[in-house]
């Protein structure tokens, strides 16, 4: 859509496309008596996306807050961009976050803050120096990027709830991101819109040579954007599998989700 | 509330005040988002304190009148009322609307920012939402509320100036005389001092309650109100403790 941003480095293209960007390996987590992970383990290659299917309540939302630091794995390790999370101080982590993007469920939009300061949060609070003129470019073509080039001066509330996902998924953008988390980016939303955000989705994939982790229940979304698709059940990854490769299970709990 | 669950919420408050000093001597200094929330705090509270600072100076002193005229001692109304005004009148009634209006602003903002994710995001985005966000609205509050009381107390003593004019003449020399005569140190910086703690109160329940608020719009309102409510009280406690430290210091 539009040429290549000049201040912030670009994914790497010319990588290794099988190169593990992402490994989780034989993680739990548990809160109190509810084990939410055991022993779970995924790969996330270059440039590919995985959805991560699961019942509600099953431990998607967590497992991605973990990959990003939010929450503390109790054992098991996660490697992005082949650094351990857990063994990353403050700051290695907020380095490391400029190269991981994340969409929350809620948009989680700055209130206060008009679109083009949501976007520009974390540009200027990144370890990232650009000039004023390379901010505005940068939230100018984010935002063409997301279809949404005349907003920059709305407030978040001015916003239907598509627009608003859009504008998250901008803000994602800005800096560029190797990896991009989205929990439940469908939700909510009426279908049109869904499918407008899954073509968004692959589109940012293509562009940019990212590689996302999906957390859905949505098929449609899960149809469109995933390359491979992982059941979450039990606090592990019961399979693993192309889109149609998972409706061609047979086993119950596999095909339950995709009838 | 039982007496345990008060021990055991003081002692979470007390640990959340610990990390406030410790964050907050660490860089980076968010001294940004600090002018904005002394704008926020101070500047936006002004003619809400001002208001009420008038209103207590004017009544104060035409319910005084009668009663010391009743025993000839209306020439002492300016001395009774602008000690009353800065010693407690001044500071507590500063501290109280400071805590209705700026600790359930801060106790319903940050507990909403918790609720739609927005404090996740922030750590998301490189940013110690601590820091960001408590540090400064509690540093804010400390630094704000004593030159909101000393700007009501002014304001007080200018409407007291008033009331007393609305029944005969006092001219501003004659009226300001009297009460600086009778003024020192003791009387004016423990008023002042106490004003910090006040200030950091309100800015450390506020920020506590909604930092952890419960998860849901219920959560919102609970943590907005329960903000008041503390931080009401705490301006009432810390202002005993102030008064039962000044006796004992002779400072009275």
């Amino acid at each position: 859509m539009l040429p290549a941003p000049t201040p912030a480095p670009p994914a790497a293209p010319t990588a290794n496309p099988a190169e593990a960007v992402l490994t989780i390996a034989n993680v739990s987590l548990a809160f109190g008596e509810n084990h939410v992970l055991q022993d779970f383990s995924l790969t996330l290659l270059r440039g590919e996306n995985i959805v991560v299917m699961g019942k509600s309540g099953a431990g998607k939302s967590v497992l991605i807050k973990c990959v990003i630091g939010l929450l503390q794995t109790d054992s098991g390790t996660i490697t992005v961009l082949g650094q351990d999370v857990a063994a990353l101080d403050h700051n290695g982590l907020d380095r490391l976050r400029t190269k991981l993007g994340f969409l929350f469920q809620s948009n989680a939009l700055y209130d206060s803050m008009t679109v083009r300061d949501n976007l520009l949060f974390p540009l200027r609070r990144q370890w990232l120096t650009h000039t004023p003129a390379q901010e505005a470019e940068l939230v100018k073509q984010a935002l063409e990027d997301v279809g949404l080039a005349d907003t920059a001066a709305k407030m978040p509330a001015e916003l239907s709830g598509g627009m608003r996902k859009r504008i998250a998924l901008a803000r994602t953008l800005i800096l560029r991101p190797e990896i991009i988390l989205y929990d439940e980016p469908t939700t909510g939303l009426d279908p049109i819109t869904g499918r407008e955000i899954d073509h968004l989705i692959r589109e940012v994939q293509k562009k940019y040579n990212t590689s996302a982790l999906i957390i859905s229940h949505d098929l449609a979304c899960v149809r469109l954007t995933a390359d491979r698709v992982a059941l979450l059940s039990e606090g592990r990854c019961y399979a693993e599998d192309t889109y149609a490769g998972m409706q061609a299970n047979a086993d119950p709990q596999v095909h339950d989700f995709f009838v | 509330m039982s007496v345990s669950s008060i021990l055991a919420e003081t002692g979470t408050v007390t640990r959340f005040a610990g990390r406030v000093f410790r964050e907050g001597f660490r860089p980076r200094f968010e001294v940004q988002e600090l002018l904005y929330q002394c704008y926020v705090i101070g500047y936006q509270s002004l003619p809400l304190v001002g208001l009420t600072g008038f209103i207590m100076g004017l009544v104060l002193t035409l319910r005084l009148r009668p009663t010391m005229v009743q025993f000839g001692a209306d020439s002492w109304i300016p001395v009774m009322v602008g000690m009353t005004i800065i010693q407690e009148m001044g500071p507590i009634i500063t501290g109280l609307m400071v805590a209705g209006k700026v600790g359930s602003n801060i106790g319903a903002e940050l507990s909403s920012m918790r609720v739609t994710e927005q404090i996740d995001a922030m750590s998301v985005s490189g940013t110690n939402p601590f820091k960001y966000l408590v540090v400064t609205r509690v540093l804010a509050a400390t630094l704000m509320v004593p030159v909101l009381t000393v700007l009501s107390d002014a304001i007080g003593l200018f409407a007291a100036y008033v009331g007393i004019n609305t029944n005969g003449v006092t001219t501003v020399a004659l009226f300001t005389n009297q009460i600086v005569a009778r003024l020192t140190f003791g009387d004016v910086l423990p008023a002042v001092i106490k004003t910090f703690f006040f200030g950091f109160a309100i800015g450390l329940i506020g920020c506590y309650k909604g930092y952890y608020a419960d998860k849901g719009t219920e959560g919102v309102g609970r943590a907005a109100n329960s903000a008041v409510v503390a931080g009401s009280l705490a301006v009432f406690l810390l202002d005993l403790l102030a008064v039962l430290i000044s006796s004992l210091l002779g400072l009275y």
